[in-house]
């Protein structure tokens, strides 16, 4: 075979292109290094600005309001259990990184899932993307993120979108797609403009749907957590692969509940946002 | 009726769905059928080349079963669905040549539409579902609130307005619906199958509504429905639709007298007649006899025509009661005037009341029914014969002049 046809040379391109970006854009990739960076950062120190004690009774509120009380003492309780075992730092650095990486890929997932709804030829470059974005192994992107991003939690960023964009702009575009014909029909019939259509009618019909992949999203970027901190992204994921490099099997078994516990009241929060 | 202005004329406006249109187009000239077409180019014949006007202030309903191209018809009317060809005037200017703001415009002000699933937006309160046009054309909020408010008002739900439209039966959210179009207040309503998804009880009395606020709004209301009973209660003129095409166009009593050919026959031949026909359709020329005369001619004219009994009017031709010929005999030996011997409580009904509402009354009294007017002169008496003959169909028995231009009055 390999006699017959020469080798098409896309490890060659690749690097070029990967060149190519390196050479001319390295500014571009370093201010946005720079400014996620501080975005982190900024999330951090609000998390760690009140006691632990004070946030988990303010999120055992929020969890009573937005659910139960089932909830809320489950949130209290989880939560309680990470600051006992000593996890609490490394929790909220994990959750400054993922509500970072979920408010990208919100604010750029949801407009590209609303246009691959409104243009079918938008949904067809898209879906292909997607599917590259959701299955190209993490580590092939990992290292490349380092060339641009440096080492530390922009790169981790970086993998956790590219991996957990996809659920929100598939959802997005679904739940678009799937608001009843003749409720669009009415949009059009009373004479709205398209911004209207899609302000009144369609967005709102689609939420549900929507908040279901912001919330795949979610769970999809804590999945990404403990490959986030092999270049270096600190938090719970990092504690997991200290843990298991270091083969100390009891505290990594400690690091990965408290991601479990993380991720359920996570999860719950947003599921819920839809029902109120 | 053509020399009335128009206030929509459709011409010549067809929709083919498809890539080969030319080629259909081309086919349809040559007379292929739908059938043919859909083979031979792939392209599926939503309308063919129909042409009608209507009236203000008409309801114009536009008949067919499902595939008749009737809905596809009516979303041309407001341009939901581009028509491939043909014109279609609304107040004098061509809708299908409208630029978008122009169509928005036209959609906001001047059309609604009333859909047959009702379409209201679950996430919004009644108020703010009847409120919706409104809301898109910028009006205020205290503004639209309170006009929506009375369009609800108008359709009899008071006190609904905060709640939920799954919290509604599907008769009150359809009157949603009907707020919703009604609060733009527009000259032309759209109402593609507004009844059909509600129980048939529900449906008439919806459809009893929609003539009652029709006869104070005076809006042009094109009404689609597939079904024939609905048509014939509502509809001031029918066009019957059949492949793409209007077959028969005509008032109620056109269609269901003069089926124009076989398929609006096989249509009609299964309609109750008893819920269609009505005591003016059916009554016969009455003895009359002025209040002035004495009973001795009442007597005679009585034997001279052989009926037991002669109803009174006086000179404005108004219904004053009924005379028998056992009262005016004694009257006449005991030398009285035909006042003392009046019966004055004599049944009466409206010209447009309907045949299955007339049975028990015609069953249970002695004298023949009279047919009035609105200004209370007779017109006509119900005898139990004539009825009869008109529901078996005997075309003898029914009057369609006379119905169709009382028809007009009291409609």
């Amino acid at each position: 075979m390999g006699e017959l046809l020469p080798k098409i040379p896309v490890d060659r391109a690749v690097e070029s292109v990967l060149d190519f970006f390196l050479t001319y854009f390295e500014g571009f990739f370093r201010l946005l290094s720079k400014n996620l960076a501080s975005f982190v950062e900024l999330l951090v120190s609000m998390l760690n600005f009140f006691p632990s004690i004070v946030l988990i009774l303010l999120l055992c509120a929020l969890a009573w309001y937005a659910r139960s009380w089932q909830f809320a003492l489950f949130t209290g309780l989880g939560l309680l259990f990470i600051e006992n075992i000593g996890y609490w730092k490394h929790t909220m650095d994990t959750v400054a990184l993922v509500l970072t990486a979920v408010t990208i890929s919100i604010v750029i997932g949801v407009p590209i899932g609303i246009l691959s709804a409104q243009r079918d030829g938008v949904r067809k470059v898209v879906t292909p993307i997607l599917d590259f974005m959701q299955t190209m192994p993490a580590f092939v992107y990992l290292i490349p993120a380092i060339f641009f991003f440096g080492l530390g939690v922009v790169p981790g960023i970086v993998a956790s979108v590219i991996f957990a964009m996809p659920p929100t702009i598939r959802l997005t575009n679904l739940g678009i797609r799937q608001v009843p014909a003749d409720l669009v029909e009415v949009a059009d019939a009373f004479g709205s403009t398209s911004k209207q259509k899609l302000l009144k009618v369609q967005l709102p019909l689609a939420m549900p749907t929507i908040m279901a992949g912001v919330n795949q999203s979610i769970m999809l970027a804590l999945s990404m957590v403990v490959i986030a901190s092999m270049i270096g992204a600190p938090g719970l994921g990092a504690e997991v692969y200290r843990a298991v490099t270091q083969l100390k099997i009891g505290s990594g078994f400690e690091a990965g509940l408290a991601i479990v516990v993380l991720a359920i009241v996570l999860d719950r929060f947003t599921q819920n946002i839809k029902k109120k | 009726m053509a020399e009335k202005t128009a206030k929509i004329e459709v011409r010549n406006v067809s929709k083919l769905f498809g890539k080969q249109q030319k080629k259909a187009l081309a086919f349809i000239k040559e007379g292929k059928s739908k059938q043919e077409i859909l083979e031979q180019t792939g392209v599926a014949v939503g309308v063919y080349d129909v042409n009608f006007d209507v009236q203000p202030g008409e309801i114009f309903v536009i008949m067919g079963l499902s595939g008749s191209g009737k809905s596809t018809l009516l979303r041309m009317l407001n341009r939901l669905i581009e028509p491939t060809s043909g014109e279609i005037y609304i107040d004098g200017v061509d809708l299908v040549k409208m630029k978008d703001e122009e169509l928005r415009d036209l959609r906001r002000k001047k059309i609604s539409m009333v859909f047959q699933r009702f379409a209201l937006l679950p996430h919004r309160t009644v108020l703010q579902n009847a409120a919706y046009g409104l809301e898109i054309q910028g009006m205020e909020e205290s503004e639209r609130k309170s006009k929506a408010q009375q369009a609800l008002e108008l359709v009899g739900l008071k006190g609904w307005e905060d709640s939920f439209p799954d919290e509604l039966s599907g008769g009150m959210q359809q009157r949603v619906g009907l707020a919703r179009a009604l609060a733009n207040d527009p000259d032309v309503l759209l109402m593609d199958e507004a009844f059909s998804a509600l129980d048939p009880l529900i449906r008439k009395d919806m459809q009893d509504e929609l003539l009652a606020l029709q006869s104070t709004m005076e809006k042009t209301i094109i009404f689609i429905t597939h079904d024939l009973d609905e048509a014939l209660r509502i509809g001031d003129r029918i066009a019957l639709m059949k492949d793409g095409k209007i077959v028969q166009l005509g008032t109620p009593e056109e269609i269901l007298m003069n089926p124009s050919n076989a398929y609006v026959e096989r249509f009609v031949e299964d309609i109750d007649l008893s819920r269609v026909l009505t005591a003016a359709h059916v009554m016969v020329r009455p003895e009359t006899m002025g209040i002035d005369k004495g009973p001795r001619v009442a007597l005679q004219l009585m034997r001279d025509r052989g009926i037991s009994s002669i109803y009174i009017v006086d000179r404005k031709k108004l219904l004053l009661g009924v005379v028998t010929a056992q009262d005016a005999s004694r009257a006449i030996e005991k030398g009285l005037v035909l006042q003392d011997i009046l019966i004055s409580d004599v049944p009466t009904v409206p010209l447009d009341r309907l045949l299955t509402d007339l049975f028990d009354l015609v069953a249970n009294t002695s004298v023949p029914v009279a047919v009035i007017d609105e200004e209370g002169r007779i017109k006509g008496v119900l005898i139990r014969g004539a009825i009869l003959g008109a529901l078996a169909g005997n075309k003898d028995a029914i009057s369609l002049d006379e119905a169709t231009s009382t028809k007009r009055e009291v409609g």
